[in-house]
């Protein structure tokens, strides 16, 4: 390894073959690595869910036995939130903070390979475990006590693991982030000239920080109940199984913050450009999205509302989840506020903003009105709160990394994408996503529960509608890859500028971004 | 290879990264075939953990040797400080998790098992439970022999507060260039470093009661446990700065390495201060 440092980074040419990506030190091919293996994990968990819809569009048990329905449930979620959610958003850090803030790279380029290749042997032994005796995690991807605890299965052992390497490679990863947010900025770069999407992703990661390794303490804690005769959650001991809820949620309220504060830098983005009027309220949004990461720290147990907890705590939880409310609503505010008597256009970008805008805001309110305590000893684990939280993670995430792809795809690739075809992958994307999800607001609240292959004869109907929006949801996705796939191949050449009304210093730089950028730092007035 | 000391210092391509993923997924796979009894486990974990080592070896010689060359400027310089800053707010987290955990037993869940009237099958027993500290649970059959704080960890709190101070002697020798001051002050902290994870062993050997005692032995052995295992990565770090000083490294300007190996040792300290009240004592 010597020979590397001995060739220094002025050699301005890298390795090529395969060599290019696995010992990368650069913050764009890097960024490439997260953004197609978190693809890859989007299509993989999909694949998971579309044999829960295949399962669920009738009543009864027609494909799967009920374990491997769990499983199913279970891998899915971890796979979405673990495998792709979160990836796709580092791989934007990756791809853009330096290019936002007129860095040259990352601040520790070999750690942020090491956070991609990380995830590998995560991914890799999360998938296998689907074949180990005893067969796949089954306890939901919260992994509550007693189940996850007496399955004696290996694959809740691997899984734990696979957080644990996951969660290294979060930590790392945004210490990364942070030290390059604080300390790479170009001259003249304030901390409130800053891009949108690079404040969302410096308060992300913060929340990362301050949240894995409590996630790390209750797996471990978990493993060791497991395994080395540890009480933490068996009440026989002296412990208690609602311990691990406290602890993982308290993780797990920051994690859905961590899904969905770049989504709002990413729509903060691409919003004032199809605008063409600068972004409404940059403090006030700033200021918001601080707002919302202290804020989820203390709102987890709106997690647990019937699991048992003094009134008082249910009231104090119902009182802070509703405070939330507020910043987000800012949020939404400005964002409209932004596109008023703006000169509008519609590329696919903006379409997928402002359906986010859209969407987002009604898995919002769901999230408020799931937040009123006795709304809520109502509609837990029912599919209400299934069609919650695909509003915010669906709706809110994956569609604004969408749009986000097709926004930056000319500065990666050097093409344009072809517009029509992402117009169709957009139209498809949302109404097949309404249909999968917009019916499970009515089975939920008519009682259906959530994480069972078996229905009453009564939610007959609205399954089968989601199942069909489910199907051609995941089709559509495929469309999705060809058009990324077609751009990269080729088509019309991109401007190092091709929004005319966008703003900031990645468009400064030729399309495609050439692979070293920034190395004497612009200086920003 | 001339340092370019205006612009950010970008390493060239490193196999590191991946050496780190295979050593992390021997490690994992083989904990996971371990646990399970799956003979061949063992000899995976061990293949994982000999890799990871020499990954660590491989990977800060490395940084050493830029570090020697003057790649890393000011702006480099102030990037590691921000890094170690935030990392241990990381570990502050992870001890935090355990914490809140034992404060969640203690003063909220041991209540509600003694204030059970529940008298369904398995539960009944357990209305004769009081919510005492320490405590092995309702289940248990046999009392708990809990540990005192004056034996052993006072004599460990005093030991761990006195290396801290040896630490800030060596760090005094540094900044007046001092070597020899700087190497005892190391040694010392090293030593006692040393001591206190002899005597925490002892005490272990010692112990009337184990992980399986209820849940005290569960939060005693992970938190102290943890805490040792700080001490130990400590106490290693350590004697990587004394060998490189003994090398001749670092001078009163240019030692992140041992700021940062110092702030990681005060780190362990006022954890272990947070042990001793709140796991020994109180």
């Amino acid at each position: 390894m010597s020979t590397n440092t001995a060739t220094h980074h002025d050699d301005h040419g890298h390795p090529t073959g395969i060599m290019r990506w696995v010992a990368s030190t650069n913050h764009k091919d890097i960024g490439t690595l997260y953004l197609w293996f978190s693809f890859f994990m989007f299509l993989f968990a999909g694949a998971l869910a579309l044999g829960i819809r295949a399962e669920l569009f009738q009543p009864g048990l027609q494909f799967l036995e009920p374990e491997n329905f769990n499983r199913l449930t279970t891998l899915h979620g971890l796979i979405m939130i673990f495998g792709a959610i979160m990836p796709a958003f580092v791989g934007f850090a990756n791809w853009m903070i330096p290019l936002m803030i007129g860095a040259s790279d990352l601040a520790f380029p070999r750690l942020n390979n090491m956070s991609f290749w990380l995830m590998i042997p995560a991914a890799l032994l999360l998938m296998t475990s689907i074949f180990v005796p005893g067969g796949a995690i089954a306890g939901g991807w919260t992994m509550y006590p007693p189940l996850s605890v007496q399955n004696p299965s290996m694959s809740v052992d691997m899984s734990i693991l696979a957080l644990h390497i996951l969660g290294v490679s979060s930590i790392v990863g945004s210490i990364n982030i942070i030290t390059t947010i604080l300390n790479m900025r170009a001259p003249g770069m304030t901390m409130m000239k800053m891009p949108l999407f690079v404040w969302t992703w410096l308060i992300t990661a913060f929340l990362l920080i301050a949240s894995m390794p409590v996630l790390a303490g209750a797996l471990t804690m978990l493993l060791t109940d497991r395994h080395f005769g540890t009480s933490f959650f068996d009440a026989a001991g002296g412990g208690d199984p609602v311990l691990w809820q406290h602890v993982f949620w308290f993780f797990g309220h920051p994690e859905v913050y961590i899904m969905i504060l770049p989504a709002f830098g990413l729509i903060s983005t691409i919003i004032p450009t199809f605008a063409r009027k600068p972004l409404f309220g940059y403090a006030s949004m700033v200021y918001a999205t601080a707002a919302i990461a202290l804020l989820s720290f203390v709102v987890w147990a709106h997690h647990m509302f019937t699991t048992g907890m003094p009134v008082a705590g249910q009231l104090f939880f119902m009182y802070s989840t509703m405070l939330i409310s507020i910043p987000t609503g800012v949020k939404v505010f400005n964002w409209v506020a932004t596109m008023w008597r703006g000169s509008m256009t519609f590329e696919t970008p903006m379409l997928f903003s402002i359906a986010v805008v859209f969407l987002f805001t009604i898995g919002g309110f769901s999230g408020l009105v799931c937040a009123i305590l006795p709304v809520d000893i109502q509609v837990q684990d029912t599919y209400y709160v299934v069609a919650h939280f695909h509003y915010v993670l669906f709706s809110g995430a994956a569609m604004s990394i969408m749009g986000a792809v097709y926004y930056w795809l000319p500065k990666w690739t050097g093409f344009m994408y072809d517009e029509t075809l992402g117009k169709w992958h957009f139209w498809l994307t949302t109404i097949a996503f309404n249909v999968t999800f917009f019916p499970m607001h009515f089975t939920g609240l008519a009682g259906m529960p959530r994480r069972v292959p078996d229905y009453a004869l009564q939610f007959a109907e609205f399954n089968m509608i989601s199942s069909f929006g489910a199907f051609a949801l995941g089709i559509s996705q495929l469309l999705f890859l060809y058009i990324v796939v077609k751009c990269i191949k080729g088509g019309t050449k991109a401007d190092a500028k091709p929004w005319d009304g966008a703003e900031g210093l990645e468009w400064t730089v030729p399309s495609p971004a050439p692979f070293h950028t920034f190395e004497v730092p612009p200086t920003v007035k | 290879m001339s340092p370019n000391t205006n612009n950010y210092y970008v390493p060239s391509p490193s196999l590191w990264p991946l050496i780190a993923s295979i050593a992390l997924f021997l490690m994992a796979g083989g904990f996971a075939m371990q646990m399970n009894d799956i003979a061949s486990g063992n000899f995976v974990l061990i293949a994982g953990v000999l890799v990871f080592f020499y990954l660590l070896y491989g990977w800060f010689r490395d940084v050493v040797k830029e570090s020697l060359s003057g790649f890393y400027n000011k702006q480099v310089d102030v990037s590691f400080r921000w890094s170690m800053g935030w990392f241990i707010f990381s570990e502050v987290m992870f001890f935090a998790g355990f914490f809140g955990a034992l404060f969640y037993i203690r003063n909220i869940s041991l209540n509600w098992i003694s204030q059970s009237t529940l008298a369904w099958p398995g539960y009944s027993s357990w209305t004769e439970f009081t919510s005492t500290w320490p405590t092995n649970g309702p289940a248990a059959t046999q009392a708990l022999e809990a540990m005192s704080p004056w034996g052993l960890p006072a004599i460990n709190t005093l030991i761990l507060l006195v290396s801290g101070a040896t630490l800030t002697y060596a760090h005094w020798g540094l900044m007046k260039n001092n070597r020899k001051q700087l190497t005892v002050g190391l040694i010392l902290t090293i030593a006692l470093g040393a001591i206190f994870l002899y005597l925490q062993a002892h005490e272990y050997a010692e112990a009337a009661f184990t992980m399986d005692s209820g849940i005290y032995g569960s939060t005693f052995y992970l938190l102290t446990g943890f805490h040792g295992l700080h001490v130990t990565m400590g106490t290693i770090m350590l004697a990587i700065v004394l060998f490189r000083v003994l090398k001749g490294h670092f001078d009163s300007h240019n030692h992140f390495a041992f700021e940062a190996v110092a702030w990681y040792w005060h780190f362990v300290d006022v954890v272990w201060l947070f042990l001793f009240i709140f796991v020994y004592w109180l």
